[in-house]
């Protein structure tokens, strides 16, 4: 298990700096920073000398090579549009994301599973037809259609919730959050809610698939022979052998979950590190946009050894088919 | 008790509260963008100067209509020396720390602004010396006459010596260096409103400067003031409907009339100092992207004067800005030192005049060309460009068109690298000098810097040149409308329209569209309702 991490991890960094060249080929065509940092007035000369000054006129493998050497020494450099440490500012949207992304994902799961589970179930009753088709709605629709949709009936119709940002939040050490105040808890539904909206159809639908098929199989026909009680048949046995494609589809939507919040932060003006990449893109803030896909790339290895490792958990057959190879 | 009891003790209530809610009137002002610092030197750009406006003071600013006020000067005038310029600051005014406001400080931010990493470097560029003749009194020396220079001080805001001598902000933010600066998040000017908190791209909370100079001289009765940055356009008019935001700067052109028609709410509509137009190459012998090669069909004035017939600016105006612009002639805006009627002529629409002109240029058939187009800069900016095609096609030019961020656009045009292209230009200082330096003389490392046509008037360079040392108004207002004369009929750019803003607010609040589009809320008056 040690040698199957430590493998894991020479690859994460294989991934990562791969991600960074690729990212660092791209940016000259995302635009000039420097036409975004002066001021209109400023001269051919004045620009010139700033783009000289940021290392910008250096082909892009030097520049590249500069920052991966800053980043080996944990400096990410300074943002072109804030004038602030890229890691201060990192650290600083990072609580809002990851409070708005695990929430959605808890949502999405939890919520998934059950209907996912009902539907299978009850498969012609009326209400998991309805279910069904309300789906479609959240597979279909595009993310900022339905925070659009959000507001204007919860916070311009009905004004029970806020149209924007977080609230009230409350510091505990470097993490701020939400969850502890009323204003706080309530800006984070409309986004959570958009957010998981499409996990949450994807995840149900996986769920009931699985289950209809495991339910055919013959392990279940002796269970019920052997007079099981119902529920014990559907989640002890059924559900527990549904979960692998799921853990795998779930796990890495956490993972794009927290990377492509990107819209829903966009909608909600949630100050998170989706809202701050896009708005890094716009001014072609080169160590921001370079910082956060390092992140995201991060977040998607850490996500998928973690999937891998709890393959083990949930399949015993793998468990001793490693330890022993291990051996 | 009696009804009428009631009655008294409710209006009595109501009285009380309704003044109270005067007394103490939060406004929340959201805008799409925030402030990219408070560092006043930093970045020379229109939301950071507008939020700056608040919290620091330059020695004048401008009022909604672009009229210059006192500020920290109280007066100036250029001395018998025409190289220098005499201000007389304001006596009496404090920093928001306490400490007074002085000469010294004046002179302080001023060589700030100067250094080299300084965005506002540009403005002062003309500055030989500063000298302090007492506590109070300024002289500024030039290196050549410069009857602009007051013009060039609106947005030099004056910090606290004090104040960055101890908090080691001196110096203004180098990217390169890897520290940030003090005053990129903490600020101590001499402005109606006090900075309470900053968090960058969420909000920025400003309390009444209850100790500010101008009081009694300025209505100053919002108490505290709450910018917020919404990028989205549907959730900051969203914000607005639900009453969560009490003012919205940059209303989008198609929630106007929806807004307009909101009882409970105000739309102020007006034009902004900018106009938006075409550029056309006429410098390089052939065009690029055009299929005609050996020549270049663009330094021909008739197929620049038929482009500009086939133009229909009324058209633009109509469908893609819904009636939000005004249509023009000029590159000058309107309230710009040598705008005239005279000049802002709309050549008439007249497409078979147009194709006459072409066909004597010999293009009867015309010839193809790309046009390049920002996307996110002005309003419905790409829009535009589509209708130009369109338009331009009627007479044969076949357009194709290139629109991209301004991020990519703006540096293509500035090292010449687009045949056609759209632009907008702002006027700061009100006098078409700048104009002039920046969009008509030839592209040297100090000016021409957005004269993307490759245009060269050996003659405009030198009046340019001319307009910054004459110092009898008269004599450079007939040089400049000299120039004018001369420039509309080389017609090296299309003018399109005067862009227009919108801002929206609660009734209770009356803010006119600012003309630099930096409105300053010290002047607001808060309306009572009942009344």
């Amino acid at each position: 298990m040690v040698a199957y991490i430590l493998r894991s991890v020479a690859q994460a960094i294989l991934v990562l700096l791969a991600v960074g060249l690729i990212a660092f080929s791209m940016f000259r065509f995302v635009g000039d920073p420097v036409a975004n940092m002066v001021g209109q007035e400023a001269s051919q000369a004045d620009r010139r000398e700033l783009a000289e000054r940021l290392g910008l006129n250096d082909p892009i493998l030097i520049q590249f090579g500069r920052f991966v050497g800053d980043v080996a020494r944990g400096d990410f450099g300074v943002s072109y549009r804030h004038g602030r440490k890229v890691s201060d500012l990192l650290m600083e949207r990072l609580p809002a994301t990851v409070e708005l992304a695990v929430l959605s994902a808890l949502l999405a799961t939890v919520v998934g599973i059950i209907l996912g589970v009902y539907t299978a179930i009850r498969r012609d009753g009326l209400l998991s037809h309805l279910i069904m088709t309300t789906s479609l709605v959240g597979v279909s629709l595009p993310t900022f259609l339905i925070g659009i949709g959000l507001i204007y009936l919860f916070a311009v119709e009905l004004r029970w919730l806020p149209s924007f940002g977080r609230g009230q939040t409350v510091k505990i050490g470097w993490w701020t959050t939400g969850l502890l105040t009323e204003s706080g808890r309530k800006s984070l539904i409309m986004p959570v809610v958009t957010l998981a909206f499409y996990q949450l159809t994807l995840i149900m639908r996986l769920v009931r698939a699985q289950m209809l098929e495991t339910l055919r199989t013959d392990y279940i026909r002796f269970a019920r022979a052997r007079g099981l009680p119902e529920r014990r048949i559907h989640f002890k046995h059924a559900l527990r052998n549904t979960l692998i494609p799921v853990v795998t589809i779930a796990g890495l939507q956490l993972g794009s979950v927290i990377a492509f919040a990107i819209v829903t932060e966009s909608v909600f003006q949630w100050p998170g590190l989706g809202a701050l990449f896009v708005q890094a893109v716009q001014f072609v803030d080169i160590p921001v946009m370079a910082a956060y896909l390092l992140f995201v790339a991060v977040v998607f290895v850490v996500v998928n050894l973690v999937v891998d490792l709890l393959y083990f958990v949930l399949d015993p057959r793998l468990r001793t088919g490693r330890a022993l190879a291990v051996r | 008790m009696s009804t009428r009891v009631k009655l008294f003790i409710a209006t009595l209530l109501a009285s009380v509260f309704l003044t109270g809610a005067v007394e103490a009137r939060t406004v929340k002002w959201a805008r799409s963008g925030d402030s990219l610092t408070l560092d006043p030197h930093a970045q020379n750009e229109g939301p950071t100067h507008a939020l700056a406006h608040h919290i620091y003071e330059p020695l004048i600013i401008r009022d909604s209509q672009g009229k210059a006020l006192p500020a920290l000067a109280e007066s100036w005038e250029l001395t018998s020396d025409p190289t220098v310029w005499e201000f007389k600051l304001r006596r009496g005014v404090k920093f928001h720390d306490g400490k007074p406001f002085t000469v010294d400080d004046v002179i302080f931010s001023y060589e700030r602004a100067m250094q080299p990493t300084s965005d506002m470097k540009s403005l002062l560029s003309s500055i030989d010396q500063l000298i302090r003749v007492d506590d109070y009194t300024l002289q500024i020396k030039t290196k050549g006459p410069n009857p602009l220079l007051p013009a060039n001080l609106t947005d030099l805001f004056i910090m606290s010596k004090a104040w960055a001598e101890e908090n080691k902000a001196t110096k203004v933010q180098d990217f390169k260096n890897k520290e940030e600066n003090y005053a990129v998040r903490h600020a101590n000017g001499t402005g109606p409103f006090v900075l309470v908190s900053r968090e960058p791209d969420v909000k920025t909370v400003m309390k009444r400067n209850e100790n500010y100079w101008g009081k009694g001289q300025v209505p100053l009765e919002i108490s505290e003031l709450i910018y917020l940055p919404i990028k989205s356009d549907a959730t900051r008019i969203a914000a607005l409907l639900s009453g969560e935001v009490d003012f919205v700067q940059d209303v989008p052109v198609q929630d106007i009339q929806r807004l307009q028609a909101d009882e409970n709410l105000r739309v102020a509509v007006g034009p902004e100092n900018r106009a938006i137009f075409l550029g056309l190459n006429v410098g390089d012998p052939e065009l690029k992207s055009s299929n005609i090669k050996g020549k270049n069909p663009f330094a021909d004035k008739r197929v620049r004067h038929a482009i500009n017939m086939a133009v229909n600016r009324q058209a633009i105006q109509k469908v893609v800005m819904r009636g939000q612009s005004i249509p023009t002639g000029i590159i000058a805006p309107p309230g710009v030192n040598g705008y005239t009627k005279e000049l802002d002529v709309i050549p008439p629409n007249d497409i078979e005049q147009a194709k006459t002109l072409m066909a004597e240029a010999g293009y009867p058939d015309g010839f193809s060309v790309t046009l390049h187009c920002p996307n996110d800069r002005y309003v419905n900016d790409e829009a535009i460009c589509q209708a130009v095609v369109g338009q331009l096609a009627q007479i044969g030019i076949h357009v194709n068109l290139v629109s991209q961020s301004k991020s990519l656009h703006f540096p293509a045009l500035q090292k010449n690298e687009v045949d056609f292209y759209l632009l907008g230009w702002g006027v700061p200082t009100f006098d078409s000098h700048y104009i002039f330096t920046f969009l008509y003389h030839t592209k040297t490392d100090k000016e021409g810097g957005w004269n993307g046509t490759r245009y060269s008037n050996p003659k405009i360079d030198e009046m340019t040149a001319g307009l910054t040392k004459e110092t009898d108004l008269t004599k450079r207002n007939q040089m400049i409308s000299e120039m004018w004369k001369i420039l509309q009929d080389e017609t090296i750019y299309i003018p399109i329209h005067i862009q227009t803003l919108a801002y929206a607010m609660k009734p209770d609040l009356d803010i006119p569209v600012d003309i630099s589009n930096q409105p300053k809320l010290k002047f607001v008056r808060i309306k009572n309702q009942q009344q």
